[in-house]
């Protein structure tokens, strides 16, 4: 069992990298990844919030939304799930702004870390994306929860060694036409390709 | 209806090119590339876009007096999520198979940044007629970025385009393969990325793309 969700973690880390499988959450990875130190920080505020919010949408998915999903009201007809878009947006905002107070109050260090990282995050389409993919890909409560943490983890990853290689980068001779977007995709594109070379890996 | 000016053309001509959404502003990575490995899907998904990005546009700008500066961002939120369920379900309803590939990705226009980019930045402060333009020209720009990746990954990643097949059986016979690695995700971020160089030679009077705006803060939506 356990072996199936480290499986899993893999699987949503390195080969299914939510950025550089899926291209999602790519408009901050681009916007974020100038300096190593606040790359850190969003990487690690998009692990906490994917942590918690894929296993929150799936509570609210499997007991109010899903076709069935509320019979234990009594509506045993009832299908929402054309709602599920709007109530996921809405519970991350609401998630983020909940987390943020909470940090907020137990440790003011980590707040200022992630502080200026957090709203942002409300519109990054790779949480939303996370909490879409598990409802698609049928996970249950624990694997969304292992696999919202790893997808977490593997954006922190990509965006990290991004901001890393734009660091060198500085010092690099890049043709003009190249320079700024054109250079970073292109990178984007290799570090997408090093990470491919982990699939086939099977626990 | 009066006539199109030539201001309203060049509303809805500037994005087009000089001022694509996708390779200019750096805007709308999400849920673009993916959707890109066969011509298809990446059309379908365009066809979605025009109609969520336009019509957000006109529905805020004919709204904008009315709502509240402090709760705007829900208010558009809103309204664009339920354009991108009437899209989803008519997409499901219609061309079920193409909104099975297209998966979660039509959803993801509802975080897309230049959707909201376009209803923060332009239709809040502009009249309907305008903001329609707009969105329907970054809609259409970004259509044109999006087939223009599809095609190349689709042409070179399985030798067809459109699903027909134009690298002829002889050539493949004579040892010609096709590139497994444009059908993979590291081939849309390499083509995109030579597009960007391309388009900047071509218009190679202004600043390198993308570099002026990030800290805008539209940049760092998702």
């Amino acid at each position: 069992m356990f072996e199936h969700y480290l499986d899993l973690a893999i699987k949503a880390i390195f080969v299914e990298n939510i950025i550089l499988g899926f291209f999602l959450g790519i408009c901050p990875f681009l916007a974020v990844s100038k300096k190593v130190s606040s790359s850190i920080g969003m990487g690690l505020a998009v692990t906490f919030v994917m942590t918690s919010t894929a296993p929150i949408n799936w509570l609210v998915n499997n007991f109010l939304l899903k076709e069935g999903a509320l019979s234990w009201l009594g509506f045993p007809e009832i299908d929402l799930s054309y709602l599920s878009y709007i109530i996921f947006i809405a519970v991350i905002a609401a998630t983020v702004q909940l987390i943020e107070m909470v940090i907020e109050r137990f440790s003011p260090t980590l707040h200022q870390q992630l502080g200026i990282f957090l709203p942002l995050i409300a519109v990054n389409c790779a949480i939303l994306g996370v909490s879409l993919f598990l409802i698609e890909r049928d996970y249950t409560l624990t694997e969304s929860t292992v696999y919202g943490f790893g997808s977490g983890i593997g954006w922190f990853l990509a965006i990290t060694s991004m901001a890393a290689m734009r660091h060198k980068l500085r010092y690099s001779n890049v043709p003009a036409g190249l320079r700024g977007l054109g250079i970073t995709m292109i990178l984007t594109g290799l570090l997408s390709m090093s990470f491919m070379a982990f699939s086939g890996i099977d626990l | 209806m009066r006539a199109l000016t030539k201001e309203d053309l060049k509303i809805f001509t500037d994005p087009l090119l000089n001022k694509n959404p996708l390779t200019f502003l750096v805007m709308g990575f999400c849920s673009a590339l993916a959707v890109t490995v066969k011509m298809e899907t990446a059309l379908v998904m365009t066809a979605a876009v025009v109609f969520v990005l336009s019509l957000s546009s006109t529905i805020i700008s004919v709204i904008r007096k009315l709502i509240p500066s402090k709760v705007r961002i829900i208010v558009q939120l809103a309204v664009i999520a339920s354009l991108v369920i009437i899209a989803d379900q008519f997409l499901r309803a219609y061309v079920y198979e193409i909104s099975k590939q297209l998966s979660v990705f039509v959803a993801l226009i509802i975080t897309n940044c230049i959707v909201m980019g376009r209803t923060e930045g332009y239709a809040m402060q502009n009249s309907p007629g305008k903001a329609f333009l707009d969105g329907l020209g970054n809609a259409l720009g970004y259509g044109i970025a999006l087939v223009a990746v599809a095609f190349l990954r689709e042409f070179f990643g399985s030798g067809s385009v459109y699903g027909i097949q134009l690298i002829p059986d002889w050539l493949y016979e004579a040892g010609y393969r096709n590139a497994g690695l444009m059908v993979l995700s590291p081939g849309a971020f390499i083509i995109l990325g030579l597009l960007v160089w391309l388009q900047y030679s071509l218009l190679s009077n202004r600043g390198a793309p993308g570099e002026h705006v990030h800290g805008a803060d539209h940049s760092h939506h998702g």
